[in-house]
């Protein structure tokens, strides 16, 4: 069984983002990038897969500049076996672009089991694996906390409201992952070293034939409001008081 | 030009978050129509009627309507569409399952947890853990939007549109439901809550998060809340995490126990009205966005706070 892995380069998830002065956009010069987060979990769960047997390949794909690679190269060292970059340099892809282009791609690949992290962590869509279920007519399992493949199905236990949901979708299957899915290793030195020499394949993002025109024109992007600074109470009586006197809310 | 508004409900009553999508509608457009869809779901459906400014409600029943598969969503909402210009869905879990795939079959963008509807064109939403506001302007000539429920006032009532039954689609052919584990709490949803008390990492056990956070929210009749790593540590339930991949909080207080103040929490709880950190490190960044901060060891400044709160109700 093969499985597809979407993963993005984003900023890294300890950097707290500023948003540039010209109202464009955040300011992302000389910030320190990595794997969105989720997509390390993805990575994580397929790789075990694999050790389990369940998946005999896993090909991990981005859709971003040419910086992507790194990113890949970080899935390659957790244990994907390929990687592919659609190169997009000047655009910064919406979900919608994003999930046409892996449409095409899984044209291509013909994975039985595309395994997506729930949200990138710079955009907060928390949407190209619906859409990609969507235009591709499979099921979708978002949400992941727990998954089981076996007798062409995965069974995917998923975090929603309230509890916990299980699901079981045929494969071929679009499943976004959640965070108590699994903990991501860190790639080891050797495995850093061979993953240099796994193949990285680069495709232009023409080449791909699909339409990425955005949809959505950022009139801008601001700062939210301040917070007004607070105060340190001494005692839990204080802060009674004041809660009720003061805020009003007690 | 209409516009459609997704409830939420649990079939017996409409939630609140309905309201609030309502209201966030009426800034594209006056003509509101709500679809329940669930099992059951007459008593919600003649809630929904009862919202001010809508003109029709469409009650869709099916099992898997009520499972929420969004296969089934996608085949009931995405014909409807014809009738419509916008569909607005609250941003719950059931919310962001299923609008990308309808925005996707429409060939159109998603405008994920819209804070601000400028007008029916032009939204804002929070990007970067809510770091950052963008205000996007959509070219499509439909419009998929989650709505973030704690950014817009509830919609009143007064409303009598009728309600009409329509056909639920047959049930997907490649998913089914299994089970699931809905947890029903007496005390308020976490959402919808007016005080919410969350506990961080400091608790250290799912014994002494009960003994803790859970008395001190039914003492002030608040919602229970947590960061992820009391979450990810097992001393709390998932659907509990409030945060940027989490659920996103607004209350007249929050009160935040042991919990650090990171970026991805902050992102869930920084539009509370009065914020209160409870945490033995004076340098940690909570006490940057909070209103009342108390530098001390809950293991003592819990059971004060609970003792002065009984002194305080006389
Ligand atoms: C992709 C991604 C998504 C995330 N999403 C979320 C999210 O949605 N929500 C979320 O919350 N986090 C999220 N996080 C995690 C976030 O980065 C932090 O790791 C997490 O919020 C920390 O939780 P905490 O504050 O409970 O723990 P810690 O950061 O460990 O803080 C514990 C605090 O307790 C205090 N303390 C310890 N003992 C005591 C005591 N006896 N009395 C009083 N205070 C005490 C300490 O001083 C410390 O400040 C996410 C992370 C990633 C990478
Ligand atoms: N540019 C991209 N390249 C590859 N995968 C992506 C890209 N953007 C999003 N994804 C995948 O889609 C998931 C959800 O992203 P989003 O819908 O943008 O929040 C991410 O966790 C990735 O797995």
């Amino acid at each position: 069984m093969k499985v597809l892995v979407p993963v993005k380069r984003v900023i890294d998830y300890n950097v707290k983002p500023r948003v540039k002065a010209d109202q464009t956009g955040v300011d992302l010069a000389n910030v320190k990038m990595s794997m969105n987060p989720f997509d390390e979990i993805a990575v994580e769960e397929a790789v075990r897969l694999k050790e389990k047997g369940v998946a005999t390949e896993i090909v991990a794909v981005s859709v971003g500049p040419t910086q992507a690679q790194e990113t890949l190269r970080t899935a390659l060292a957790m244990g994907a076996d390929r990687a592919i970059l659609v190169q997009a340099n000047d655009q910064d892809l919406e979900p919608l672009a994003v999930a046409k282009v892996l449409k095409a791609i899984v044209a291509e690949e013909s994975p039985e089991v595309v395994l997506l992290g729930k949200q990138a962590i710079d955009g907060d869509n928390n949407a190209v694996g619906q859409m990609l279920a969507a235009l591709l007519e499979w099921p979708q399992a978002t949400f992941a906390s727990k998954i089981e493949i076996a007798g062409g199905a995965a069974k995917v236990t998923r975090e929603v409201d309230g509890g916990l949901q299980t699901i079981e979708a045929t494969l071929p299957a679009v499943i976004t992952v959640d965070l108590r899915l699994n903990e991501p290793r860190y790639a080891s030195l050797p495995n850093i070293m061979k993953a240099k020499k796994k193949p990285l394949d680069v495709k232009e993002l023409a080449s791909v034939g699909a339409d990425v025109a955005s949809r959505l024109k950022v009139l801008k992007v601001t700062e939210p409001a301040k917070r007004g600074g607070g105060i340190k109470v001494e005692t839990a009586q204080d802060l009674v008081m004041k809660l009720k006197n003061e805020a009003g809310v007690l | 030009m209409a516009v459609l508004v997704i409830a939420d409900h649990d079939n017996a009553a409409l939630k609140d978050n309905t309201h609030k999508a309502v209201t966030a509608a009426q800034k594209i457009s006056g003509d509101i129509d709500v679809l329940v869809a669930g099992q059951g779901a007459q008593a919600a459906a003649d809630a929904a009627g009862k919202i001010e400014g809508v003109r029709k409600v469409l009650l869709a029943e099916s099992a898997e309507l009520d499972q929420g598969l969004a296969e089934a969503f996608e085949a009931l909402v995405v014909p409807l569409m014809a009738n419509y210009d916008a569909v607005l869905i609250p941003s719950t879990s059931l919310g962001k399952n299923i609008a990308p795939r309808i925005a996707a079959k429409l060939d159109v963008a998603q405008i994920s947890d819209a804070v601000e509807v400028v007008d029916a064109n032009t939204f804002v939403r929070p990007i970067y853990a809510g770091n950052a506001l963008e205000t996007v302007q959509s070219s499509d000539a439909k419009k998929v939007i989650t709505v973030r429920p704690t950014a817009f006032k509830a919609a009143a009532e007064g409303g009598s549109a009728s309600v009409e039954t329509i056909a639920a689609p047959a049930a997907p052919a490649k998913v089914k439901f299994v089970e699931q584990q809905i947890v029903q709490s007496e005390r308020p949803e976490l959402g919808a809550a007016k005080i919410v008390v969350s506990g961080g990492r400091a608790m250290g056990s799912a014994e002494e998060f009960q003994r803790v956070i859970e008395p001190l929210a039914d003492k002030l009749g608040a919602a229970v809340g947590a960061s992820r790593a009391a979450v990810d540590a097992g001393y709390a339930p998932n659907d509990y995490q409030v945060g940027q991949t989490g659920k996103v909080v607004a209350p007249d207080l929050y009160i935040a126990v042991g919990i650090s103040g990171a970026i991805q929490h902050l992102a869930g709880m920084k539009d509370s009205k009065v914020i209160v950190a409870i945490n033995k490190d004076g340098d940690a960044p909570i006490f940057q966005i909070a209103d009342y901060g108390l530098v001390a060891d809950y293991k003592t400044a819990v059971p004060e706070l609970m003792s002065a709160l009984d002194g305080s109700a006389k």
